[in-house]
């Protein structure tokens, strides 16, 4: 009687996660599938057109002059951008490991702008790196001047280097998710490693480089694949902070005026596509590697 | 003055380190200072710059404080982004409460009453979480469009509570995950079945977790760009896209861009502030991180 009961229990359980499971096979994996057969095709219009194309599509896109800028774009704002935020969260979760008064107050304030807009952001900082000189000099470059240093061109530069202070923004922005991160993982080091080495004579600094830093390794990796996969993603900062300038272009911009600017939906697919084998390629491992280490926990 | 005898009586060694440390702790101190100075500088500008009058605001002039209190910016910008905040608040609230008793029944079924698969199942769910959205964009448009919603704020809490589905579960899953599954069993003996064990054993016990995936929910929703700029039209624009859009013409001045800006952080702002340690746990809880 029980355990038909429990039998029971489980199909009930199956069939109220079924609607759950029809949606993601239908807008996850199916439309990827969709997308991924747009890719295929030589729709460039307002009526859709799936005539077979093979890959010429994607032929045509790594041919492309933009596409290598988009590339570059990427590959330099995801430098700039996971190193710089990897940097500073360690540096605020370092400074916080030690409990003191007011400790909680400076957490808090490190991480109140994950909870805010990426436009936000996006439009607050195309005002502090406001290029202009002259009469109209103001932003940040208005603070440098009063330390005799030249205004820069911050977002504006020659590309690839104006994406390279797009990533200021988006490290101010994301510092404090690596700073938790690395504080969690801190936190969970038993005192008595950090103080047996201390007792066997090494210094602070030895102690982090010893002990600490090699514990962090695994928080390090899981810092990297996040930081870096939404680096892959960005696009609400770029245009809150650009619009659509070429300058600051990278594939999801692209995928997006391509497609619903230009109606070239064949190449806006591709680059979908290219974009979620880059991030799949990041993120699959990833969610291996931390499904199996929780099963072993 | 009294601890200059101890000082003195300790060995020359400890009374170095002691100085070493005072030394270290202030200069950590200042560090913190000089962050905490970084990351309040764009809400510090948005702030006195909101706060001017329409004559004191010049770009030459950023940095210098209001003489008063003058609410002219922060009038113009509510003016135009009222709609759309009253918009955000109409799509972010009905779906984060939906993705909520949706992620709760997926984290009840996925942690406590697991089937052959089950395990697959989340983790394929787990990848709609990682995904560009980008990749889905174009069907996602056609089928919008199909079943009559396109340009609605309907379509858009329909899109945010499937696209929510992956991290709600996972956030109520390890939630439940805690909670012991004698508790469970304990309900099967007594004769309750599947939803007697939710609603009377697992419900009473959720309210923490109702409150970290309503509190990410929201922020997530609130702060969204691409999915409101391709499937909502003027009427229905978000905050987000509003804000963009009044940032991208030359027609709206910088100063009420910027009172803007932060009128438009505001919710969240708001939120975190109040309940920000649930709103930590949906962060970390993103990064797979339990």
């Amino acid at each position: 009687m029980q355990l038909r009961r429990a039998f029971q229990g489980r199909w009930v359980a199956v069939g109220m996660l079924a609607p759950s499971m029809l949606a993601v096979a239908i807008f996850v994996y199916g439309f990827i599938g969709w997308t991924a057969r747009v890719s295929l095709s030589e729709w460039r219009g307002l009526l859709p057109d799936y005539t077979w194309a093979g890959l010429a599509n994607f032929v045509d896109l790594f041919a492309d002059r933009r596409f290598h800028i988009d590339l570059i774009n990427t590959l330099v704002f995801t430098s700039f951008f996971v190193v710089g935020a990897v940097t500073a969260g360690l540096l605020l979760a370092i400074l916080l490991d030690r409990q003191f008064r007011g400790d909680s107050f400076f957490r808090s304030l490190f991480l109140f702008p994950l909870a805010i807009s990426l436009v936000v952001t996006g439009v607050a900082w195309r005002w502090l790196m406001n290029p202009s000189t002259g009469e109209r000099l103001s932003g940040l470059n208005l603070l440098l001047g009063t330390f005799g240093i030249d205004p820069l061109a911050w977002h504006t530069s020659d590309q690839p280097w104006g994406i390279a202070f797009v990533a200021l923004p988006a490290v101010w922005q994301m510092a404090g998710f690596t700073m938790a991160l690395f504080l969690a993982g801190l936190r969970a080091i038993p005192e008595e490693l950090k103080e047996a080495a201390r007792v066997d004579g090494a210094s602070e600094l030895q102690v982090y480089r010893g002990v600490i830093l090699p514990l962090l390794r695994p928080v390090l990796l899981s810092a990297l694949i996040i930081l870096g996969h939404l680096s892959l993603k960005v696009f609400d900062l770029i245009v809150a902070m650009s619009g659509k300038d070429i300058r600051l272009d990278v594939p999801s911009i692209y995928m997006w005026t391509t497609t619903f600017d230009a109606n070239n939906y064949a190449r806006g697919a591709a680059i979908a596509i290219v974009l979620l084998i880059m991030v799949a390629v990041l993120v699959v491992p990833y969610l291996a590697w931390s499904l199996r280490r929780e099963a072993e926990v | 003055m009294t601890s200059v005898p101890v000082t003195i009586a300790a060995p020359r060694g400890a009374g170095r380190r002691a100085w070493a440390r005072s030394l270290g702790r202030g200069l950590r101190f200042g560090l913190l200072l000089a962050c905490a100075a970084f990351f309040l500088l764009p809400i510090w500008v948005m702030l006195i710059t909101g706060l001017k009058s329409f004559d004191e605001v010049s770009l030459a002039r950023m940095w210098e404080l209001p003489s008063g209190i003058n609410l002219d910016n922060f009038a113009a910008a509510f003016e135009r982004l009222a709609p759309n905040l009253l918009n955000s608040i109409l799509l972010a609230v009905p779906a984060a409460a939906i993705s909520a008793v949706i992620g709760s029944m997926n984290g009840y079924i996925l942690s406590k009453f697991k089937f052959p698969g089950s395990d697959l199942v989340f983790t394929l769910f787990l990848v709609g979480m990682f995904i560009p959205y980008q990749s889905v964009l174009i069907p996602l448009v056609l089928f919008v469009q199909s079943i009559g919603l396109s340009g609605s704020l309907l379509g858009l809490i329909l899109v945010h509570v499937i696209y929510g589905i992956p991290i709600t579960t996972l956030i109520f899953r390890n939630y439940y995950a805690t909670v012991p599954t004698e508790i469970v069993e304990s309900g099967r003996v007594d004769g309750a079945g599947f939803f007697g064990i939710y609603r009377h054993l697992i419900l009473p016990l959720s309210i923490p977790g109702f409150a970290v995936v309503l509190i990410w929910q929201f922020t997530q929703v609130w702060n969204e760009f691409l999915f409101a700029l391709v499937l909502t039209r003027p009427q229905t624009w978000p905050v987000t896209v509003a804000l963009n859009n009044m940032a991208g013409t030359q027609i709206v001045e910088w100063n009420v861009q910027m009172a803007g800006a932060l009128l438009a952080a505001l919710p969240t702002l708001v939120v975190y502030i109040l309940l920000g340690r649930y709103f930590l746990r949906g962060l970390m809880a993103g990064a797979l991180k339990g």
